[in-house]
């Protein structure tokens, strides 16, 4: 059975699929134009989920750009939970690694300028 | 207490063995381990995190990263080598080309040049979409002929003497405004990076007269793309002495490993090895070769410590490219999540 997620003619992202006769807690996501720049990353942050009994991500065929990204939860949590849990935490971790390079970069650029300073 | 220090190392250090490398994956995840809290928590990764930016000039960065995990630490590196949209040319409009190369090659040359033009100012270009338009598009003309110099000398064998404009060069190739970019753009800000870069060969009567358009893309679709020299990281080296090394040993020991990491100083009258700065190590291996030596130490890095080093070719300044990948690798997360959120409305 497979839900996709696409409105008119716009190319689906994401897709789930889930085998007959499994809950809602076993469920393989389809990540399409993806490969493992946000397979891996994604799949490490997933896994630091306690709730997450098994996560693990596949490329199909190097000739298509798409990833198989499969959740299983322990007890009766909908896969979808994890996933959505472990997107938000990814970006959380961007945004902080963001912040702080920045910080870093100005901290650098200012301590460049104050020893141009006192050289003059 | 060694059990301890075996975990410790286990989750903490990649070890270089004499045959192989042991401990590679990341293995902290919750449940593996008894007695160690590894679930996801977002304010022990900030207390542990921090970004140390260790050199920095207008084209390359070497910074480090601590606290991090591989999986994200690889997935700005690849971001950075092929998801940072640069502009470059891709559609060349020869006009004539008698030259001794080919249009096809030249236009594979001109594609690889890299221009100095914030990609960020510039939109993708629509599918399916021929003409461009100005918020999409950079034109270039080059055009040069080349004449024999009269003024050359009877005998004279110099190709510089004898031939005018004989070197085509980045210099010679012109921006053509379209639309409002003369206004949006100062003059000579849209130009290539470097003006030395030869393009083709000339001989007299030959002639290259062709018009380039630019379009932004990614690194993925062309490595032209590729806003990169090059982006790596490498993980800090953790080199440890098992046990004491003195005298002549000590002596060969350093000669061992890159200089400076190795430091031999007098105790009490003896030549001690003492452990400098690991961090100038590039893990020759040469301590394997050595029988007596290769007990006396243990090679391994600091798994979660990447030292990054960004290479830029002109567009942007490193630092930008940085954060560039950063925000592109929120931009991925943000569409499936708005994905998510679409359909969970319905």
């Amino acid at each position: 059975m497979k839900t996709s997620m696409a409105e008119g003619e716009r190319k689906t992202a994401l897709e789930m699929v889930q085998a007959a006769g499994t809950d809602r807690h076993c469920v393989t996501f389809v990540l399409h134009e993806e490969d493992h720049t946000l397979g891996n990353s994604l799949r490490y942050v997933i896994m630091k989920n306690p709730e997450v009994e098994f996560c693990g991500y596949t490329t199909t065929h190097p000739s298509e750009s798409k990833i198989n990204l499969r959740i299983q939860t322990r007890g009766a949590l909908p896969a979808i939970e994890p996933f959505q849990k472990g997107l938000n935490e990814l970006m959380a971790v961007c945004q902080h690694v963001l912040d702080k390079f920045e910080a870093s970069i100005k901290d650098y650029k200012d301590r460049k300028a104050s020893r141009n300073e006192h050289a003059f | 207490m060694a059990a301890a220090q075996a975990v410790e190392e286990m989750r903490t250090r990649v070890v270089l063995g004499e045959f192989g490398v042991r401990n590679v994956h990341t293995t902290d995840f919750p449940g593996n381990y008894s007695g160690y809290d590894d679930a996801w928590d977002q304010d022990r990764f900030e207390k542990n995190f921090r970004v140390d930016v260790v050199h920095m000039d207008e084209n390359s960065l070497e910074f480090d990263m601590v606290g991090i995990d591989a999986a994200i630490a690889n997935a700005f590196r690849r971001i950075l080598l092929a998801e940072v949209p640069t502009m470059a040319v891709e559609k060349v409009l020869v006009y004539n080309n008698t030259s001794i190369v080919q249009d096809e090659i030249l236009a594979h040359r001109l594609g690889l040049i890299p221009i100095h033009a914030d990609p960020r100012l510039f939109e993708y270009r629509n599918q399916g979409d021929e003409e461009g338009t100005e918020i999409d598009t950079l034109q270039f003309r080059l055009h040069v002929r080349c004449t024999r110099n009269p003024r050359a000398a009877k005998d004279s064998s110099d190709p510089n003497e004898l031939y005018v404009n004989h070197k085509v060069y980045t210099r010679h190739m012109t921006w053509v405004p379209l639309g409002n970019q003369a206004d949006v753009f100062p003059e000579g800000t849209i130009r290539p990076v470097h003006d030395d870069i030869l393009i083709a060969q000339l001989r007299p009567g030959q002639e290259i007269d062709l018009l380039m358009q630019c379009v932004k893309g990614i690194g993925k679709d062309h490595a032209k793309f590729s806003p990169v020299a090059t982006a790596s990281y490498r993980l800090l080296p953790d080199i440890t002495l098992l046990e004491p090394v003195e005298g002549a040993a000590a002596e060969e020991l350093s000669r061992c490993f890159s200089p400076g990491v190795i430091e031999v100083k007098e105790v009490q009258g003896k030549k001690v090895a003492i452990v400098a700065n690991p961090r100038l190590d590039t893990f020759s291996r040469e301590i394997f070769r050595h029988e007596k030596l290769k007990k006396a130490v243990r090679l391994a890095r600091v798994r979660d410590h990447y030292i990054f080093s960004v290479e830029s070719t002109g567009v942007l300044p490193p630092d930008v490219l940085v954060s560039e990948a950063i925000k592109v690798l929120m931009g991925k997360c943000r569409r499936f999540l708005d994905e998510l959120d679409t359909v969970q409305m319905d």
